[in-house]
């Protein structure tokens, strides 16, 4: 352990400028699909940060009623900055530098089917989120004063247009929006084709991880919604610049249609960054469990049923539009229909728990926080199907609780959950059991503390985006418990960072398999080399690193 | 110079208490307190959800926490696998059809609340409201009476054996707003080049409180509604005195000349003067409102002085101008404003 050597991210060249240079520089020319993934990580978890920075501004400023932290301006570009960043450059770099990072090796494939193009993906995705940070300075052009954008993160027509928010800063909405969706284009495609023609040998569709089906049905997800909103998006920039009229009110366009794309997109998205939550906590458990995973064909079955009914429930997000009862109804009854591939998977994770001998590191606390969390965002995603329920809920801080259950306390513990496995196979050191803990604990009390009680605002009629209320209506005490929570998740996240810096250069080493997992990444050496495997490895079963460890049971019998 | 830090001052304290000015009833505007046959409904939608939720809550929770405690590794038994349970068909079925099966009676428990709420036709004897939504303010029409008042609805209570409900059609000048006051009815959202309709029949008088739900740019937090329901014959006199012209009171005669002199007439109306613009609230009746631009402030003297010297110190960004008058001409336009009973 105190015994430095080489790893990629601990040089022992670091000391001397020239070569920090060339460290730096091989890491920009890079299409080396493991160091992309780490990048589209760390991108996702520092614009994690300032997304969280923004939101924590927005708590403190509805803590009590009437209170002057920002003005109202700056209120509602901090709900848009905040959303935007949370989805487009946290949830989407996130969950596909892990498919990235893992999906070659976990079909024992030595990189992406076209390295170039990923790295032109991510390289994409960074300049979008640059241009939409840029706005703060460019906003109204580079003379004015700036401003980032304040349409909120789904930009509904026509408050984006020219008439209601002249200047320049819903076409960075726009622009960044639609440059990080080329990248997360570019991105699929990859994936998609690696899929389908790189696997190693014996790694037939049946065998595939969990992780590898839910990336597989994200990608292809991705390809069929991201193109409409670019479309959208670019009906847009001709509404605001060349006299269309696509969702230009007051000239015949239509304010529905900018809806109906944007969750046409908007919605199948939530289940991009979601499955693949789904994916993570289904490579961990089994793990964890010391169990294989149960019922893996129903697994996969839920996953892309989830994928294609995902596709037609998007409509549940205009239930106040005014679409009249036939269509109303028809959303109603396919998003309800939802439930039930999502009930199957949090059954199937219990069955595989359930007599097993569940180990609580880490990842695997993260994983049964999951369980909780998710349950109830499940839930109340219910009972926001249940429409006439949702014309009182909709637009209210119920749906802002319920959307947080979903990517925070589901999602994001995934995430975390996945950083805690996985972290062992991309740098070589184990993360700090202790922190971790100390990381996990406080983030489901502070999560649970905020978001818990937004329920109850809603309930009580506060609609969302407000920047302020009226001291009268009885929300305060519960606003000041959701902001309550906000320091303590803040330390969790500071625990995380201070973990993560600290393990890089004093972790416990980790070895090539610290988990005693079964899938390839494991069979590799960590960090992996360039070529990810000595000799492709040869796939037997769901659990190629079972068979190997128990030559006496293999897995392809029961299969 | 003291007054403007007064009022500067209850600014940052807090935004003036329009609950305060209601009259004492309960302000809270909770989805479980309702007062109207749609809330009614969705409400009691609501209990069987959180029926069945609550029982599923429980159910799944409960096997999960004895899943977790019960099989969790003991010291001593790390030496072998546990046994390897590759999935059962029987077990996987019956938690895919149970599911289902609760989703098919949820869903059709839904469809017949969506119809019985959407689909109710106009009695003969309902108030017809034309509510139109402006950034960031109410302006609301009664096109069979007469009326157009803003940021404040009355309409008569309903008694269930002689139903009286009120049918409001939504409407938008420009972006897309929403009508929410939950103890009345589940929001509809304003859409504009879209008319939509939405119906009440508020069984107790009270006053009843809702705001914008649909992000309509800068004050969307500002943009606030009250409903007073009225006993019938009450609000039969409301109508009479809200359809009367503009009271003409001799002593503010020469701030009625001044008013009628300055830009003020290009976006209000003040029914029985020359005063007839569209863009902003009717003025008509204008002291009979409690609040001034949607919930920014109480309609007092005071503040309605430092309102028409420059919104934008009570309500950022509202569309009004300020209308630099000099502090005589100032005092004379609020000397007439307030005759405006």
């Amino acid at each position: 352990m105190s015994v430095p050597s080489p790893t990629m991210t601990t040089p022992d060249t670091a000391g001397t400028p020239r070569a920090l240079v060339d460290h730096l520089h091989d890491w920009v020319v890079t299409v080396d699909h493991k160091r992309l993934g780490i990048m589209y990580v760390v991108t996702g978890l520092v614009f994690f940060v300032i997304a969280g920075l923004e939101a924590a501004v927005m708590r403190i400023q509805l803590a009590w009623s009437g209170l002057h932290v920002v003005p109202p301006e700056t209120f509602n570009r901090l709900f848009t900055m905040h959303g935007t960043t949370m989805v487009f450059l946290v949830g989407i770099p996130i969950v596909f530098g892990f498919g990235n990072y893992l999906v070659p090796l976990m079909i024992g494939a030595r990189d992406l089917a076209f390295p170039r193009l990923n790295a032109f993906g991510f390289w994409v995705l960074v300049f979008g989120g640059l241009l939409l940070h840029f706005s703060v300075i460019g906003g109204d052009g580079l003379y004015g004063a700036g401003s980032a954008p304040a349409v909120g993160w789904f930009a509904y027509a026509p408050l984006t247009s020219k008439a209601f928010t002249p200047g320049n800063a819903t076409d960075y909405w726009n622009l960044a929006v639609f440059v990080t969706g080329i990248g997360t284009i570019a991105t699929a495609v990859n994936l998609v084709t690696t899929t389908l023609i790189m696997r190693g040998p014996g790694m037939t569709f049946g065998r595939l991880p969990i992780f590898v089906w839910v990336m597989l049905t994200v990608s292809g997800m991705t390809l069929m919604i991201l193109p409409p909103l670019s479309a959208a998006q670019i009906m847009l920039v001709l509404d605001r610049y060349l006299g269309a009229h696509y969702f230009d009110t007051q000239a015949g366009g239509s304010a529905v249609m900018w809806q109906h794309f944007f969750w046409f997109f908007g919605h199948p998205e939530v289940y991009v960054l979601m499955l693949p939550g789904f994916g993570f906590v289904s490579e961990i458990i089994p793990v964890f469990s010391r169990k294989v995973l149960f019922g893996y064909p129903m697994i996969v079955a839920a996953t892309v049923s989830i994928g294609l009914v995902g596709l037609s429930t998007w409509a549940h997000h205009m239930f106040v539009v005014g679409l009249g009862g036939p269509v109303t109804t028809f959303f109603a009854l396919s998003t309800m229909l939802i439930a039930v591939p999502t009930g199957m998977k949090i059954f199937n994770w219990l069955g595989t728990m359930y007599g097993g001998k569940l180990i609580f590191r880490t990842p695997m606390l993260f994983s049964c926080a999951f369980l909780f969390q998710f349950l109830v965002a499940g839930l109340t995603g219910i009972m926001l199907s249940v429409a006439p329920f949702d014309w009182q809920l909709s637009d209210s801080y119920f749906v802002v609780a319920h959307f947080h259950f979903v990517l925070f306390g589901g999602l994001l513990f995934t995430i975390f959950g996945a950083v805690y496995y996985w972290f062992p196979k991309v740098t070589g050191r184990m993360l700090s059991e202790r922190l971790g803990r100390w990381h996990f604990w406080l983030l489901v009390i502070g999560f649970n503390i905020t978001f818990i009680t937004m329920h109850v605002q809603g309930i009580l009629g506060m609609p969302r985006r407000i920047y302020t209320y009226q001291p009268d209506r009885g929300w305060e005490i519960w606003n000041f418990i959701t902001t309550l929570g906000v320091p303590v998740q803040a330390i969790a996240v500071l625990i995380f960072v201070a973990n993560v810096l600290l393990s890089l250069r004093r972790g416990e080493r980790a070895g090539d398999d610290p988990w005693d997992a079964w899938t390839l990444e494991w069979a590799t050496t960590s960090p992996p080399p360039d070529y990810n495997f000595e000799t492709i490895p040869v796939t037997t079963s769901r659990r190629p690193l079972w068979d190997l460890k128990h030559p006496d049971d293999p897995d392809g019998p029961h299969e | 110079m003291l007054r403007r830090a007064g009022l500067a001052w209850a600014f940052v304290v807090g935004l003036p208490a329009v609950g305060a000015a209601v009259d004492g009833s309960n302000s809270t505007p909770s989805i479980f307190a309702p007062v109207s046959t749609p809330a009614f409904a969705i409400r009691e939608l609501a209990f069987f959800v959180l029926g069945i939720t609550g029982v599923i809550f429980a159910v799944v929770a409960g096997l999960t926490l004895y899943t977790i405690v019960r099989y969790r590794r003991r010291p001593g038994d790390r030496a072998s696998e546990p046994p390897q349970v590759y999935g059962s068909m029987q077990i996987e079925l019956a938690w895919t059809v149970v599911p289902f099966l609760i989703v098919v009676v949820l869903f059709l428990v839904t469809a017949r609340y969506i119809w019985s709420i959407d689909a109710r036709p106009q009695p003969p004897g309902a108030v017809e409201v034309t509510i139109v939504g402006n950034q960031w303010w109410w302006e609301i029409r009664y096109p069979k009476l007469g009326i157009v008042t803003a940021n404040e609805l009355h309409v008569p209570a309903s008694d269930p054996a002689s139903p009286t409900p009120t049918f409001v059609t939504l409407q938008s000048v420009d972006v897309i707003h929403s009508f929410w006051v939950p103890q009345l009815a589940g929001k509809m959202d304003v859409v504009p080049n879209k008319t939509n309709r939405v119906w009440i029949d508020p069984r107790t008088p009270g006053t009843y409180v809702g705001q914008c739900a649909e992000y309509c740019g800068l004050q969307h937090g500002l943009m606030l509604l009250i409903v007073v329901v009225h006993p019938r014959e009450e609000f039969d006199r409301w109508v009479v005195a809200q359809q009367a012209p503009a009271r003409d009171d001799p002593s503010a005669r020469h701030g009625r000349e001044l008013f009628a002199s300055l830009a003020c007439i290009n976006c209000h109306t003040v029914r029985g003067t020359p005063a007839n613009g569209v863009f902003g609230p009717d003025l008509t009746h204008l002291m009979t409102r409690w609040t001034i631009g949607a919930g920014a402030a109480r309609n007092t003297h005071e503040n309605l002085r430092a309102w028409v010297n420059d919104p934008a110190a009570l309500k950022r960004g509202a569309l009004m101008p300020a209308m630099k008058v000099s502090r005589a001409d100032l005092d004379t336009l609020t000397n007439y404003l307030v005759t405006l009973k």
